[in-house]
């Protein structure tokens, strides 16, 4: 059933990173329960636009839940309170009149504030640079299916694969760790036979990335699982500790 | 006279590999000598910055998101065609190739899709190399499914991810790059310009969206990637950043801009649910593996589709083209579906809907297959409209997804400008005038690893490589350029905001420029085009400074793009006295209302050229020349 809903921002807004960020509120009627988040935001921006104000920056993209751009912590959750949800496919079905809604960017030390509530990820990309790739240029590959790979482990790689790059998992992780994210990588590439020449070098490479760009250690909060829109399972987790260790002993590289 | 597309001579089969010893190579050594410019990082951008630094050019690569992974090309659902035949039940090169000339209605270049269809197996290959988990068989060989317009099937899939997976393969292979120093990626920056000398492209200026500063960017080539403009209709399955600028300003510089008017309409689509709607959302073609699309055969029937019993419904597809029943080509899908609804037999609130219906195949296969192929699919609908599909067909209706048309390109994929190369979406040529499921991935891959690190080659060894630094006057006033238009965007201080011009030059559109045309709702197009963006430069606001993150700011230029482009693409459809793919003017259709080809008179690619503002552009003409292929009616019956 459609309804229009009244409710009550509390929106972190920051001009840029050297300057002191506040929560500023605002009233948001008329809202119609079929909406997404980001169409209500988009409302609320017009009516700041036309009362000659300026409109809080967000960042969003693909608005289907695939490219991992957007999110922002509502309520304290990150991307919101629906599992498997990511912020631009969350619904306002999901509110109440009257609520209150406060809306914060992703809070990191290694994800710096660009404006309001767009925050700078580049970290992730750098992480993957340190080896979340296997290392073959383009053309002379062989032919597809000469190398058979059982179809329980392509699918588990697919639910690694799955990972969108939106950063929820450091956002809810109380050490502020990439684990999840770095996890979902290496566990695709380590169950892939064509990711297995460099499992080791990936690993150390990856996890020794993740501390240099300031993220927190995993101390086994399952937060990030909990909060991840992709549903990525810490079972990742469990397999990057493994390949770690298996890296640590058996590799004569590091 | 033709234009020349520079296609290689001799039989079809070979034109590709002869032409890869024709072309001249650039020495190893010297490849380091050479900048080149990709803008965007999608398949193809992505793909084509990667392989080019890999073969040693030092490459600059620029997207608008954050980081390249954002692409548009990720939310690709269905699948990545390719002609391997794993199936052993017909396909081959030429099959593919024959499917995709007949599925673009028989207006694309002969050479440049046999190279398609040629290269599409390597495109795998590669894929699977880079650790991209495609879907398997038990015994672990790649699985495959069918897609609209062909009877084989040559589809390889990852779930309802595909593009996703497939653009993660291509940014690792650019990480790698970035990461061996190869690749110097700018990501928050967007292309305002193309700066040309002398009929050649020189480099670009972008704007970095964080600081606002103009940035001027010199290269011995510059290779765009920048995607569709399917957001001139403001909605469309397009993601909210997607746009026309890059194209349009290297159009304005110069460039001919081919078939705009060629604009694919996907049939299965969420329908819209309200005036504050932003964009639409694709359920993929795959789906019609195993969805039955029906509408109850009384109109105005409105009861829950759970009532309607068998001997009540149409299913109007399989009625109508026994052969491909729900797997015909997205054209004929859409407009199929649009005439339900137009007879009054469409269903929902709005009865802008008809039905994808899988009770059937989740009785037949039961609902753990169903959910293996399509799981994530069915989650992203009910998330949406929170309706479950594995209880009640998913209600679906067309909307705009794909552009065929694009900048033109010669066989090397080059522009008219010298040394501006053109792929994936934003070029015109392989699709013709309908694009077929499942190659949108296998053109911007197939462009970026298996065509561009050739034919640029060719360009290259001819050029002397750091001849025009950004020093050159040609840049400052592009520049300069550049920030005069900012600057006069934020100082209109209108009453009417940007989406507001946005979603009016939408419905316009739509309701004249969509699924059926006719020449008098064309023309009122026009003037109700030039009016709006009379208006929009002198009432639009735009909050903010030009010095910092604004996002109106990046919106507005877009949306001014979008506002004198939408004119140019009208004016395509106006002069294209037929109907064919995706351009359906109502006055040329045949007595089974498909559409109407006028091979002796229109078959031919219509570049147009710039000629200044409040200019009429000027045509050129490519004569399609037809050697392999047999012109035909298309039937899907």
């Amino acid at each position: 059933m459609t309804k229009a809903i009244e409710i009550t921002l509390k929106v972190w807004r920051q001009k840029g990173p050297g300057h002191k960020g506040r929560l500023e509120t605002y009233r948001a009627d008329n809202i119609s329960t079929d909406m997404s988040f980001l169409e209500m935001l988009d409302v609320v921006n017009e009516h700041l636009t036309l009362d000659g104000r300026e409109p809080i920056a967000f960042d969003h993209d693909c608005r289907e839940g695939i490219c991992g751009q957007c999110g922002s912590v509502v309520n304290g959750r990150p991307h919101g309170p629906e599992q498997g949800t990511t912020l631009c496919q969350l619904h306002m079905r999901h509110f109440h009149n009257g609520d209150t809604l406060v809306i914060e960017p992703f809070r990191a030390r290694a994800f710096k504030i660009v404006k309001d509530l767009a925050v700078d990820r580049s970290p992730l990309d750098k992480i993957i640079q340190a080896g979340g790739y296997v290392s073959v240029n383009t053309g002379g590959t062989p032919d597809a299916n000469s190398i058979p790979i059982p179809a329980e482990i392509a699918e588990e790689a697919m639910d690694a694969a799955a990972c969108i790059g939106c950063g929820a998992c450091v956002a809810a992780c109380p050490n502020a760790s990439a684990m999840l994210f770095v996890s979902a990588k290496v566990s695709q590439l380590a169950l892939l036979p064509q990711g297995r020449p460099e499992a080791a070098k990936r690993v150390l490479a990856m996890v020794r990335q993740m501390d240099a760009c300031g993220f927190g250690n995993c101390s086994n909060e399952r937060e990030c699982e909990a909060e991840c829109p992709k549903q990525i399972s810490i079972t990742h987790i469990a397999r990057l500790n493994r390949e770690f260790v298996k890296a640590g002993f058996g590799s004569s590289v590091f | 006279m033709s234009l020349d597309a520079k296609i290689p001579g001799g039989p079809l089969a070979d034109k590709w590999d002869r032409h890869k010893f024709d072309l001249k190579l650039v020495n190893p050594a010297n490849k380091r000598k050479f900048n080149i410019i990709v803008v965007g990082t999608g398949l193809a951008g992505g793909s084509a910055a990667a392989s080019l630094a890999e073969l040693g050019y030092d490459v600059k690569n620029f997207c608008i998101q954050d980081t390249p992974r954002r692409a548009h090309s990720i939310a690709a659902q269905g699948g990545i065609n390719a002609s391997k035949n794993y199936q052993n039940d017909g396909d081959s090169t030429w099959r593919l190739f024959y499917d995709t000339i007949k599925g673009g209605d028989f207006r694309a270049r002969e050479g440049n899709v046999y190279r398609l269809a040629q290269v599409s197996g390597n495109i795998i290959d590669q894929c699977v190399a880079q650790g991209v988990p495609f879907a398997r068989e038990y015994g672990g060989t790649l699985a495959n499914r069918s897609f609209g317009g062909a009877q084989v099937s040559r589809t390889f899939y990852a779930r309802g991810q595909t593009g996703q997976q497939l653009l993660l393969g291509a940014y690792s292979a650019l990480s790698r790059q970035i990461a061996a120093g190869k690749v110097t990626m700018y990501p928050r920056r967007e292309m305002l310009d193309v700066v040309v000398t002398g009929n050649r492209a020189r480099g670009i200026v972008v704007r970095n969206l964080i600081s606002g500063e103009i940035e001027k960017h010199a290269a011995d080539a510059v290779v765009l990637c920048t995607g569709g403009y399917g957001n001139v209709f403001f909605l469309s399955t397009n993601a909210m950043a997607s746009n026309v600028t890059a194209a349009y300003r290297a159009h304005k510089r110069g460039a001919f801009f081919a078939n705009p008017c060629y604009t694919q309409i996907h049939p299965t689509c969420i329908p819209v649910h309200g005036t504050y709607q932003s964009k639409l959302t694709l359920m993929s073609e795959s789906l019609r593996n195993d969805g039955r699309v029906w509408v109850p055969k009384k109109g105005g029937d409105t009861r829950p589709p759970s009532q309607i019993p068998e001997s009540e419904r149409s299913y109007y597809l399989e009625e109508k083209y026994p052969s491909f029943g729900n797997l015909v080509p997205r054209d004929v899908a859409s407009r199929n579906a649009k005439e339900q609804c137009d007879a009054g037999r469409g269903v929902g609130d709005t009865q802008l809907a008809v039905y994808l219906d899988f009770a059937d195949a989740i009785k037949r296969d039961g609902q753990e297959v169903i959910a293996k192929k399509y799981g994530n699919l069915f989650e992203m609908y009910e998330k949406i409209v929170a309706d479950n599909p594995y209880e009640m067909p998913m209600m679906i209706y067309p909307a705009v997804h794909y552009t065929m048309g694009g900048l033109w390109v010669d066989y090397n994929l080059m522009s008219n400008l010298d040394g501006l190369f053109v792929l994936g979406e934003a070029n015109f040529s392989d699709h013709g005038a309908n694009r077929l499921g499942a190659s949108a991935l296998m053109q911007g891959l197939a462009d970026g690893y298996f065509v561009l690190p050739y034919t640029i080659g060719g360009y290259l060894s001819q050029v002397t490589p750091g001849e025009v630094t950004a020093d050159n006057a040609a840049f400052d006033e592009t520049a300069a350029q550049a920030k005069a238009r900012i600057n006069r965007l934020l100082s209109v201080g209108g009453k009417r905001t940007v989406d507001d011009f946005h979603r009016e030059l939408g419905l316009i559109m739509w309701d004249y420029c969509g699924m059926a045309r006719n020449d008098a709702g064309l023309e009122k197009a026009i003037g109700l085009i030039q009016e709006l963006r009379g208006e929009f430069w002198e009432n639009v606001t735009v909050p903010g400074s030009p010095g910092d993150f604004n996002q109106s700011l990046e919106r507005a230029g877009r949306v001014a793009d979008f506002l004198e482009f939408a004119e140019l693409m009208v004016k395509d459809a106006l002069h294209r006295k037929e109907s064919c793919g995706g351009h359906f003017n109502e006055a040329y259709q045949t007595e089974e209302n498909e559409a109407r080809r006028d091979d002796e008179n229109f078959c031919y690619v219509a570049a147009w050229e710039h000629t200044g503002t409040d200019n009429e552009p000027a045509l050129h003409k490519e004569t399609l020349e037809f050697e392999n292929v047999k012109l035909s009616q298309r039937s899907y019956k």
